[in-house]
């Protein structure tokens, strides 16, 4: 950004592209050598297939199962229930977070019932959903949507409260109405503790589903691989792990991509500039 | 302290009864200052008392200091002033109209400079918005001389430059009164210089009341019409300075007045 910056970078740049390389590669290099040990084990009878299929027969089960179109129809399944119940948990939690925030009677009546059910594991109610929705949709909702509300919650109300107070007073002083408040000072000062809500929420998300999914259901990702355990298609259980380990780094890379869209003036984000 | 010795930004000027009439060749005189009257103020925190009630009138377009020991009640003083604190008794009236919540037409520069560090200093500057703001702002970043730094982050600029975008964002709203709680504190000697005549010159430009606290007597007698002493909560001093601008700091009736007031605030 700066000058200074610009002519340190054209002194530093061949050392600096080799390293670049190297660092988008050294990170991959421990995966593939397990995945190539895994195969060499697996033909070598080393591994047995019942308890480790190698690589390859994961990768084809992934291609028999999507000329069915099972595959797609069982992550899409998934995605939408994930989706949707952290829309639902996210969206009550950041509105309730902003609310008692903002407003010391609103905290007041809500926050200590509100810490009260944060104890409760959500994931120990499962009998409870069953009970009261089934083994519908609406359980796998309800659930993800109650596991996503409280890091959000916590995080959006902590946010709000640690914005600070100097900040406010000067805004005080510019004569900032309640709405210029909120939407200039407020809400970007609590956006990093948000986020990191956000993160944690999604998190919650995956795992509360996959829970949800294999306990109870008749169809996404978790089903597929309690029915395939039952055919001892280790194979197809596995692929159910991995598809689930994919769908969490791109939610998190996700998460990163916001936390650098909103965070722009963060210093954590400004390369170089103070440098 | 002594990076400089002149304010020479203006030219040579015979004094505050002048001021008004005479000024630089680029510069406005509205005359649009605050007057100021505080009529038994006082204010305690948790049942201990910050200033005894008080009684004060600040002349429309002067510069006053309140000086004084930490704890004294000199910022407390000048929240009650901006509005931010409200007096336990009596009144605080700006151009004869009795203050509720935030003072009207008047900013105030802090110790830190209290920018949004998720806007870019322009957005700062024009935090109060209002039609042609990214003009007005614009301008006002030139006076401080910071203009090619609008499109940065806040995080990017030094302590002294931050003071400076916070100077723009206190004058882009053409003020009537500036409120300066020891703004130049954390500023190094050199820094501190150049941000002093800066005031100055702008004040000098604009016409607004100013009251600048400060715990450098120097800097207070070096720019004000009028000193105050503020200890245990009421005035020991009031001194009205009227020696010519710009003020060097080796004359010698600066210092006189400098070792007047240390003497005070020292026994």
């Amino acid at each position: 950004m700066s000058g200074m910056g610009a002519a340190a970078s054209i002194e530093a740049r061949p050392r600096r592209r080799s390293v670049f390389q190297a660092r988008r590669i050294v990170p991959w290099l421990l995966p593939a050598a397990t995945l190539i040990i895994w195969q060499i084990g697996a033909e070598t009878g080393w591994i047995t297939m019942r308890t480790l299929p190698p690589p390859l027969s994961i990768l084809t089960a992934a291609i028999s199962l999507s000329k069915t179109g099972e595959l797609e129809r069982q992550v899409l399944i998934s995605c939408q229930r994930a989706a949707l119940g952290f829309l639902i948990g996210g969206g009550l939690g950041f509105g309730l977070g902003l609310l008692n925030g903002l407003s010391r009677p609103a905290e007041l009546t809500l926050d200590t019932s509100l810490q009260m059910l944060r104890n409760v594991p959500h994931l120990a109610i499962i009998p409870m959903v069953i009970l009261w929705f089934g083994i519908g949709e609406s359980a796998k909702l309800f659930l993800v949507a109650l596991g996503v509300f409280f890091p959000i919650y916590l995080n959006t109300f902590h946010g709000v409260r640690m914005v600070e107070k100097s900040l406010i007073e000067m805004g005080r002083i510019y004569h900032l109405g309640s709405w210029a408040m909120f939407w200039r000072v407020i809400l970007p000062g609590a956006m990093p503790s948000i986020l990191i809500g956000v993160r944690y929420g999604l998190g919650i998300t995956w795992l509360t589903l996959i829970v949800a999914e294999t306990i109870s259901s008749s169809s996404g990702i978790g089903y597929m691989t309690m029915n395939a355990r039952e055919f001892l298609e280790t194979d197809v259980v596995l692929l159910g792990v991995l598809i689930y380990a994919l769908l969490g780094k791109l939610a998190d890379m996700a998460t990163r991509w916001l936390e650098h869209r909103l965070l722009a003036w963060h210093h954590n984000f400004q390369s170089g500039a103070e440098a | 302290m002594h990076g400089f010795d002149t304010f020479a930004f203006q030219p040579p000027d015979s004094g505050q009864s002048e001021r008004k009439g005479g000024g630089g060749p680029s510069v406005a005189i509205s005359g649009s200052g605050t007057h100021l009257t505080l009529r038994s103020v006082s204010k305690g925190f948790g049942g201990r008392t910050v200033l005894k009630p008080l009684d004060l009138a600040i002349e429309a377009g002067s510069f006053v200091s309140i000086v004084g020991r930490s704890g004294g009640g000199k910022s407390t003083m000048l929240r009650l002033i901006s509005g931010l604190t409200a007096p336990d008794t009596g009144a605080i009236l700006h151009n004869g109209e009795a203050l509720a919540g935030i003072a009207p037409r008047t900013t105030m520069m802090f110790q830190d400079a209290r920018l949004l560090p998720w806007q870019r200093v322009l957005s700062n500057v024009g935090i109060a918005r209002g039609p042609g703001w990214e003009q007005r702002s614009l301008e006002a970043l030139r006076a401080v001389g910071l203009d090619d730094r609008a499109r940065e982050w806040p995080a990017v600029l030094s302590g002294g430059q931050k003071q400076r975008v916070a100077l723009a964002r206190a004058l882009v709203a053409r003020p009537h009164l500036l409120l300066l709680d020891e703004p130049l504190g954390a500023l190094d000697a050199l820094t501190r210089g150049e941000m002093q005549r800066l005031i100055e010159r702008l004040w000098l430009g604009q016409g607004f009341t100013a009251i600048l606290v400060t715990h450098d007597v120097a800097e207070a007698v070096a720019l004000s019409d009028r000193v105050l002493l503020l200890q245990d909560g009421t005035i020991a001093l009031d001194l009205t300075i009227d020696l010519p601008r710009p003020r060097r700091r080796t004359a010698s009736e600066v210092i006189g007045l400098e070792s007047k007031i240390l003497d005070l605030l020292l026994t």
